[in-house]
């Protein structure tokens, strides 16, 4: 269905081509996976298919792509409408209209099809994707999941033989990524469309892959072939490849189905040998939310939660889109007035603080770290943060050297990748030495790499004393990291207590290892080998 | 007659939308009336037929509740009006000072502006009057967005206008992303430690979010072009510039035809120009149409609520003009001196047909969230 001969892209500014020597063909109506570090062209890739590249990014193809025969150096990306339909992260970004109906009718529109089959179409789509009762809806008023399946919906209307994902789920909590997941399935399945998926996440896709493509990136050629092969060797993989590899299963298992039949072994030799779990953090209290109620507009965001974060110890905030997560957050950081009960952090009420004093209590780096870099480059950016925090000249770039260690100092940061941005936020943040600090959804596009350089940075300021509030959507970033969980509904607290417990008893928020064994205390393959190692 | 669903337009029967361009021009109408009067208690009048209607027929959408906002946006009017003729004066001869401001001495090239002194009730009244109607204006074309988002009009755009109308969307669904964007990045500025209020708050995210709105619309000029926006048909090229000299000739014409009517005096010859300027143009547009191959999913059907709808406001509209010239003192009540309005009975009576959408307008549909 889709051919790469010798494909190659290079950008006009880059020194090195982003895609070299691609020659390989996506069979048709299959699930094909792609996968591979931040930086290494997946995106690049994908774009090529629905004619993006060159046709609109610029930069210079070689080779030939081609889409059931034709060639997307001749077809604009409007002459493929009808045959590729793409959908990227940001589902509010790719709609043109304002109610779901029209948004599923656009595309075809725009191909000039008659009234009767669109018709149709929409009644068909809507039915297939679950969003019948939403048709009349404004896509302003729904939620990301939903938003995420009206995207598709709406590229699948004008059935194209292609669907091209650039990580589809990665705004989305566990349950909406589900949603969206089992469509692309039902997809595969039933209507026997081809779907390319580029996914960071592969704890949540790899198990519905036909067919994995590695961009193992550095200019090595890519891998394209059965998930179990490629995921064998490949420098991405989810926890249970992992703890298959640490276990020395073969073949190797994808699903944590697949991987619990073959753990019986391994379960009773770990029995007994859980990590001691760490005892709760004492000690006085830097931040208190007693009863907290806050409204935002006419919605009740928040309804009399609360939560205490002490010293040294590292909270998860999990919950659905809209729980409320992002409106905690903010209370503490005295973005939201409370509507009822207290917020204190060390010892002042944020929304009366002036943010002067306030950074020096908590600090924030909010889900899209560039909100908070203004600068023009790296150089730049730490000054500004040392003269608002009022601290030595050095401070922060002193603060990047340690946790950024080869960044060059006169990029801007909207060149940095997202991880290295993630880092020089929280850099800047912690350049006025709070003693709380506030993570919104830091591993959203974020690659393996990336997030496991995050946890260590996260580990050593829990170590150094620094109460961390991580409100995110990836539950093994929580088994890794948190001591405590605390999982939000509806502005109301559900679950309150030490991560492996809360975590095991919610099938939504159990992390794959814990699915797998089922043991208490043994949440991470990290955990596991250092089990191993105790048995042995 | 209701139609099925077989040439696509959409059922007359149940709840449905009425056509957005009948809600259009029910407000313009409303908005037609209250440009020809100061009559505060007419103007109060059409403020509260309008905001009957919008309480009575609106949706649930998002941009059902800007009538609210409109409202608001009328008082400021009001009030910087008020403001500017206490602080500048008022064109209007008066003798009833209410107080006198100190006045600021200004050089002799500033003749004819004042700023400060005397404050009379004559100035403040007609300067009330006239924020009113221009309040009551603004109010008209809130009740409009809030009855019919303004996209869903533009979809009704003749097919050679379509990408113009598309242009316009995209501008239109920008405004409130970009209040939202200097709404985060103010948040930012407090997380970095830098005061949030003030104009240098609003002023230094100026950069950032001008690029997030650049951004976004090139992600989304992206996403419409891989969804296949801008797709055209092949036409010969002797229609490419027929539709190119009509339209112009059109345009050409209509202008100038305005020109004529406005005009002290107005031009005999200028009706007729008018008409064929129109005529020409919308043939340039029909022709223009054929390049388009976009098809239309279930327009709105204009059916007999849509012609009641417009015809109470066109008919609002008409009366009011007529009465207009049968009681001028009515509609202008005096300023000097100072005398009470009165509620004119056939006027008000006119005006409260445009409460007749709130009956004969279909239930539009709601969504249980």
């Amino acid at each position: 269905m889709i051919t790469f001969d010798q494909v190659g892209v290079r950008y006009a500014e880059a020194a090195e081509p982003t895609l070299r020597g691609v020659d390989l063909t996506v069979p048709e109506g299959e699930l094909c996976l792609l996968v591979g570090p931040s930086g290494s062209g997946k995106s690049t890739l994908l774009g090529t298919v629905s004619g993006l590249v060159p046709h609109f990014t610029g930069g210079e193809l070689t080779g030939r792509v081609t889409v059931d025969g034709r060639d997307t150096r001749d077809h604009r990306p409007r002459e493929l409408a009808d045959l590729v339909g793409t959908v990227g992260q940001d589902p509010v970004a790719h709609f043109v209209t304002d109610t779901v109906e029209d948004e599923l009718a656009y595309g075809m529109e725009s191909l000039g099809l008659a009234p009767e089959v669109m018709r149709r179409r929409v009644e068909e789509t809507l039915d297939l994707l679950g969003l019948a009762e939403l048709r009349g809806r404004a896509l302003r008023s729904l939620s990301g999941g939903q938003q995420q399946r009206v995207a598709i919906g709406s590229v699948l209307t004008v059935h194209p033989k292609v669907l091209v994902l650039d990580e589809p789920t990665s705004a989305l909590d566990p349950g909406a990524a589900e949603e969206v997941l089992a469509v692309l399935q039902r997809l595969v399945h039933d209507l026997g469309t081809t779907v390319l998926l580029a996914e960071h996440r592969l704890e949540r896709v790899v198990q519905y892959a036909d067919r994995v493509l590695l961009l193992p990136g550095r200019g090595e050629p890519p891998v394209l072939g059965e998930p179990a092969e490629v995921m064998a060797h490949s420098p991405v993989h989810p926890p249970v490849v992992a703890l298959g590899r640490a276990a020395g299963w073969s073949p190797l298992p994808l699903s944590v189905r697949d991987a619990r039949r073959k753990a019986g072994p391994l379960r009773d030799r770990l029995a007994g040998h859980a990590p001691a779990v760490a005892p709760p953090a004492t000690g006085e209290p830097v931040a208190e939310v007693r009863r907290l109620a806050v409204r935002r507009g006419p919605v009740p965001a928040l309804r009399g939660v609360d939560l205490a974060l002490r010293p040294g110890g590292i909270t998860a905030l999990m919950g659905r889109n809209g729980a409320g997560k992002s409106t905690l957050l903010g209370a503490l950081i005295g973005l939201h007035r409370p509507s009822a009960g207290t917020v204190r952090v060390g010892g002042l009420e944020p929304h009366r603080s002036r943010p002067k004093e306030l950074i020096r209590r908590v600090g924030l780096v909010p889900q899209d770290p560039r909100d908070l870099l203004f600068g023009e480059s790296v150089r730049a950016e730490c000054a500004a943060a040392d003269q608002d925090a009022e601290a030595d000249p050095g401070s922060c770039r002193a603060l990047v050297a340690r946790l950024l260690p080869d960044v060059d100092d006169t990029l801007h940061p909207r060149d940095l990748s997202e991880g290295q941005r993630l880092t020089l936020a929280l850099a800047v943040v912690l350049t006025a030495r709070p003693p709380v600090i506030l993570l919104d959804e830091p591993t959203r596009g974020l690659d393996y790499a990336a997030k496991g350089r995050l946890v260590e940075v996260v580990r050593e300021l829990a170590a150094a004393g620094h109460a961390v509030l991580l409100a995110t959507h990836d539950v093994e970033l929580a088994a890794e990291l948190a001591h405590r969980t605390v999982v939000l509904a509806e502005g109301e607290v559900v679950a309150d207590g030490p991560t492996p417990e809360v975590v095991i008893s919610s099938p939504a928020f159990a992390p794959q290892v814990a699915k797998i064994l089922n043991l208490p205390g043994l949440l991470t393959v990290d955990q596991v080998t250092r089990a191993l190692e105790r048995t042995s | 007659m209701p139609r099925t669903a077989k040439s696509g337009t959409r059922s007359t029967f149940g709840p449905r939308q009425l056509h957005p361009g009948a809600w259009w021009l029910w407000a313009l109408g409303l908005a037609a009336a209250a440009s020809r009067t100061t009559n505060p208690l007419l103007l109060l009048l059409i403020v509260g037929v309008a905001g009957y209607v919008v309480a009575a027929r609106r949706g649930d959408a998002p941009w059902s509740r800007s009538y609210g906002a409109f409202l608001k946006l009328g008082l400021l009017v009001l009030a910087v009006r008020m403001v500017f003729a206490v602080l500048l004066g008022s064109p209007v001869p008066g003798s009833q000072v209410l107080f006198t401001l100190p006045e600021l001495p200004l050089p002799d090239w500033a003749r004819g502006v004042r700023i400060g002194g005397a404050v009379t009730l004559e100035g403040l009244l007609f300067a009330f009057y006239d924020g009113l109607k221009l309040a009551t204006l603004l109010i008209c074309v809130g009740a409009a967005n809030a009855l019919a988002s303004p996209s869903r009009l533009l979809r009704g755009l003749p097919g050679a206008l379509y990408e113009a109308g598309v242009a316009v969307v995209v501008a239109m669904t920008f405004a409130p992303n970009l209040v939202a964007d200097v709404q985060r990045l103010r948040s930012a500025r407090r997380l970095r430690g830098r005061s949030d209020r003030g104009v240098v708050a609003v002023l230094s995210v100026g950069l950032p979010v001008l690029e997030g709105a650049l951004e976004r619309s090139v992600a989304l000029a992206a996403s419409m072009d891989t969804r296949g926006f801008g797709r055209t048909a092949p036409v010969p090229r002797r229609v490419s510039r027929a539709t190119a000299v009509l339209t112009l000739l059109g345009l050409l014409g209509v202008c100038s035809a305005c020109y004529g009517l406005l005009a002290p005096g107005g031009a005999p010859w200028a009706f007729p120009v008018l008409l064929v300027g129109l005529a020409v143009t919308g043939a340039g547009l029909v022709l223009g149409g054929r390049r388009a191959v976009r098809t239309r999913y279930r327009p709105d059907p204009w059916a007999l609520p849509e012609w009641l709808v417009s015809g109470s406001g066109l008919v609002v509209a008409g009366l009011t003009i007529w009465f207009s010239g049968r009681y001028p003192e009515a509609f202008a009540p005096s300023v000097v001196p100072p005398a009470a309005p009165t509620l004119p009975l056939l006027p008000a009576a006119a005006v409260l047909l445009g409460l007749l959408p709130s009956v004969v307008a279909p239930e539009p549909p709601r969504s249980t969230p």
